[in-house]
This record gives C-alpha cells, structure tokens and sequence, in this order.
C-alpha cells in the first residue's frame, strides 16, 4: 500500500472531493477544454487575466482524483501568477511526475509536490497533467490575436 | 476442468503483481493464451515458417495445410456450411469496415437505412458513419432501457423497407446485454434487410451457429477467444460474399492480372490480400479447438455463475451501482462507486494484483446514456473462479478505506 498512500496522499483526496475554484467564469478572457479520451477525464477551464498574468480562473471538472486534484490546486497556484511563471511551473510539475526532475523542481512546486507518487504510475501520468494542458491551452488562446469583431 | 483446474495451462497466471498473485479480471478486453495455442505458434515459425499459397516446397505446403485447417476449425466453430465462407481477417473491427465498405458500398445509397442499437462498440458505430456519409444513406439507432437492454418496440418501429442491413453486438462489452438475435434476425429478415452480428463478446462465452442463428455476417476477434491478437473471422454467407467486390487489392486476391484488366479469386482468396496473419490463424485454430473441447455450453455455465456470483457480492458494497442490468447479460459485470473514480479505482485495484478495465469501454454513447464518464468492468474467462471475485469484493473495500471520507 506504500506507493497508493503516496499516491493518493490526504491533500490529493481533500482536493479531489472539494475542488477550489470549481464552476466557471461569467465572462472568462479565454477558456479551454482539455479531455483524455481513454478514461474519460474532462475539464472546462476559464481564465481572466491582465498583462500576460492570469488573475482569475476556475475549472469545471469530471474526472478521476488525481486529475481533479490537479486541476484544484494548480487553480490556487497559478492565480495572481504571470504566464511566464506559470510555464516554468508547469515544466518543474511535468517533470516531478514523470520522474525525471531534479531536487529544485520539486521546491519549486511548494505544494503541488505532493503529485510525485505519480511518478511511479506511469499510466496515471496524464491525469496529473490534463489540468496543466488545458491551462496551457487557454492561455495560448489568450496570446492568440485579438478578435476585431 | 474449468476454472482452478485450468490455471496450469496458463502459463500468464503464473506471476505476482506487486507481491499478490493476478487475478485476471480482463478477459473482455483480451484473453489470456494456454500453453496449446503458444506452441501452436512458436512451431509455425520454428518449424513450418513459410508463405501460404506460393511455394511447391515442403515448408509452404505445410504452412498452407494447417492455415486452412485453421479455416475448416472455424467453420466447425461456427457451424458454417462453407469453410470458404470464413475470411481471415484481422479481427472484428476488420471484418465490420470489409462489410461496410465493401457489401456497404455497392449496396447503400440515398434512402437506405443501416439500422444499429445504442450499445453499440465504436468498432460497430464508426464504419457505418462512414460508409452512409460516403453513400447518402442513413443511420438508425435503436434505443436502449435503463438496464442496459434493447427497446424492442424501437427496435421494430425502425425497422422498414428502407432498412438493408441491421448490424448489431451480439452481447454488450459495455454492459454484458445478450441481445435477443434470434427474433431481431427474423424481424430484420422479414423486412428485407440483412443482419449483421458483432461477436467479439459473445464467441468467447458461447456456442455459435450461423446456421441456427440464420444470420448473414458474423464477425469475432481471435484474441478474445485465447487465441493470438491481429487475427479474427469474418462469416458471410456464399451468396453474399460471392456478389460483393473485394476488399483490399494484391496478392492472392486475383485469378489473372494485366494492365488492362484483373479477374478475381474466388472465396476465400478474394478476401484475403497479400500474406496473411499465417501463424494468427494457425494460433487461432488450435484456440478454437481448445475451447470446442472445453465444450463451449460448459463455459457458458460457468461464467454464468461467476456472473451471479459477482452480482451477488457486489451488490452487497454499499454506494456501488451495476452499470447494465438487463435480465439476459453475460460474461462481464460494469460498475460505478459513489466514492471512486472507475480510473482511480483500476490502479488500487492492480496495486492489489488485480486486472480490471477502467473506462469508456469503446462505447461512450453507452456512458453518456447512462451519464457516466467511465465504468469498472470485471470480465469473466475460462480460468476463473469465485475466489477471483472475492479478491476483487475485498479490494474493493481497501478503495473504500482510502476514499469514503
């Protein structure tokens, strides 16, 4: 049982039974959909944000526990961060749970470091990481040019 | 002989995962492959490694003997009338696309009809998308209940003579329905269409008469039946077969070809391009053979109480709920945990050494019909026994001890 507590460690089940900044924004600046279709996970991500900063965000979520685990606290990581911060944490995050990570990606993580017994479930690794891509993914929305209309 | 009996043959079941011995609760996904059906294949290629249907020499003209042995087993099998009537394919996914795009494509057009119920697998939904998208047909779906079984009363109100073909899965992957074919056969007969039955989920767990059922194409997957993967059947009637175009063009495939013009081969060959799945259809044979021996009414039984076995204990898990409770199901059982992911529960689930499947199953229709992400499936094979389950009830409980809150 070891590597499961390690897995799913206290923060991971009290995130993933009551995700923070759950639901969506009324009028998000940007938003994304992130889905792995072989399990199922699912996820909507609103973001507002000013000067390449995310300010606000929320995520609606179905999906397994680390995944909306993930989602909840990247949501209270990222808020208030730049976009530049916010890349540099999603690679020390990618790293620590695919296991290839050096000891100061993992301080760098502060809280999220509890995602590390991921690293030993190869196949739960997309779980851990759909919330990141997603995010990803909005904020590329957000850099895209603006609409004229 | 089944269950506990058979672990020796095995030889997979014979290892610890993660310090527990496997329980192998997959057997939907894949079956596990018996010593005969291993050495069946390592001899054709330790032995009579050659191509089928080309060389004089002694090494192909063994290689070609036992691949239509292997052809005139599946006949047996499923009590065709014609072993040429059985295509080598690669599995059931290959043998609904030849179907659809061959019978499909010379037979649908504007108007017609290709009728398929809500249970469908996606390697029964997605062929026909294509093949009336590219005719100008049109796609029916028959409803399914809150069980998980057939709306018959949907089933023939779709029914009309704009139907040419009904393709359907014999038993669910997703929900363990066995489908009432022999009276969708007739309805379907009745109204001019054929049928087509995809028996991925069924071959494994039952006798199968094409002949009884009076059903047009059958189709099943080697690899769910303990034998090889990239192998299967397809069953046709002559007729049928004999009138529709070919499939891919190549080798063996022809009778006589110039730049102006080819003739085809006649069956099975007109099916069969370039060097077949040769030691996969040997493979396949000797598993065949191997579950006729078992006597596939035994089989049934048996799985017949394991399935009532595990509904029994599951059911007795508080805050679990059954995903496909039709009267008539076989070989599986789905389910959902108020305090679990399916996923989530896969992985403590393999922690304790036990193989379950967590997901769509290949059905997401199915998922969103009964507003599901995903489910756990528990699926059932020759080799295992109640203690099996047990296991399983008793992991269960350690998913409770790390999730109820």
């Amino acid at each position: 049982m070891s590597g499961l507590r390690e897995l799913y460690q206290e923060i991971i089940l009290d995130h993933s039974r009551a995700p923070r900044n759950s639901g969506s924004l009324p009028e998000p600046d940007s938003s994304a959909e992130g889905h792995n279709p072989l399990c199922g996970d699912r996820l909507t991500v609103t973001l507002n944000m000013a000067e390449r900063s995310v300010t606000d965000i929320r995520i609606q979520v179905s999906a397994c526990a680390i995944c909306a685990a993930s989602a909840s606290t990247m949501t209270e990581a990222v808020k208030g961060r730049s976009f530049d911060e916010i890349i540099a944490l999603f690679d020390a995050f990618h790293n620590v749970v695919t296991g290839d990570h050096e000891p100061e990606h993992r301080e760098a993580l502060g809280k999220l470091a509890v995602f590390g017994g991921v690293a030993e479930f190869p196949m739960r690794v997309k779980c851990a990481t759909l919330p990141w891509h997603t995010l990803r993914s909005a904020m590329d929305g957000a850099d895209a040019p603006a609409k004229t209309e | 002989m089944l269950g506990e009996a058979l672990r020796g043959q095995f030889p997979a079941l014979n290892q610890e995962i993660g310090g527990h011995p496997l329980v192998y609760l997959d057997n939907g996904a894949t079956t596990l492959k018996p010593d005969c059906v291993i050495e069946s294949i390592t001899s054709v290629y330790a032995r009579d490694c050659a191509n089928v249907h080309r060389g004089v020499h002694t090494l192909s003209q063994r290689a070609t003997q036992r691949q239509e042995e292997a052809r005139v087993t599946a006949q047996r099998f499923l009590n065709a009338p014609e072993a040429r009537e059985c295509i080598f394919v690669r599995g059931t996914t290959e043998g609904i696309n030849l179907v659809a795009n061959t019978w499909g494509r010379a037979n649908l057009g504007p108007g017609d009809e290709v009728l398929i119920t809500a249970m469908e697998h996606h390697s029964n939904i997605v062929p026909w998308q294509m093949v009336c998208k590219a005719t100008g047909a049109t796609l029916q779906v028959a409803d399914i209940d809150d069980d998980g079984a057939l709306v018959m009363d949907d089933y023939r109100a779709k029914l009309s003579s704009k139907t040419k073909m009904v393709s359907a899965i014999h038993v669910s992957n997703a929900l363990g329905t066995v489908n009432p074919v022999e009276e969708m056969i007739r309805l379907a007969h009745d109204a001019g269409a054929l049928v087509l039955l995809d028996g991925a989920q069924s071959a494994p767990h039952q006798p199968v008469d094409v002949q009884a059922l009076d059903v047009d194409f059958f189709v099943f997957s080697g690899h769910k039946v303990y034998g090889p993967t990239g192998v299967g059947i397809l069953y046709g009637r002559e007729s049928l077969l004999d009138a529709m175009p070919p499939w891919e063009g190549g080798g063996d495939m022809i009778r006589t070809v110039t730049f102006e013009e080819t003739t085809y081969a006649g069956l099975p060959s007109k099916f069969e391009a370039g060097t077949p799945n040769i030691a996969g259809a040997i493979g396949l044979g000797t598993a065949m053979e191997f579950l006729m021996g078992l006597d596939l009414a035994k089989v049934a039984e048996h799985e017949a109480d394991l399935l009532r076995y595990a509904t029994e204990r599951l059911d007795s898990i508080d805050g679990l709920r059954r995903i496909g409770t039709a009267e008539d199901r076989a070989g599986l059982v789905g389910f959902v945990l108020d305090w679990a992911h399916p996923h989530d529960v896969g992985t403590i689930l393999d922690h304790e050494g036990i193989a379950i499947r967590a997901g769509h199953h290949c059905a997401q229709p199915v998922m969103d019909r009964f507003q599901v992400p995903a489910t756990a499936r528990a699926s059932f094979g020759v080799y295992n026994t109640r203690e099996d389950i047990d296991r399983l009830v008793s992991a269960l409980h350690s998913v409770k001890e790390i999730f109820a809150p």
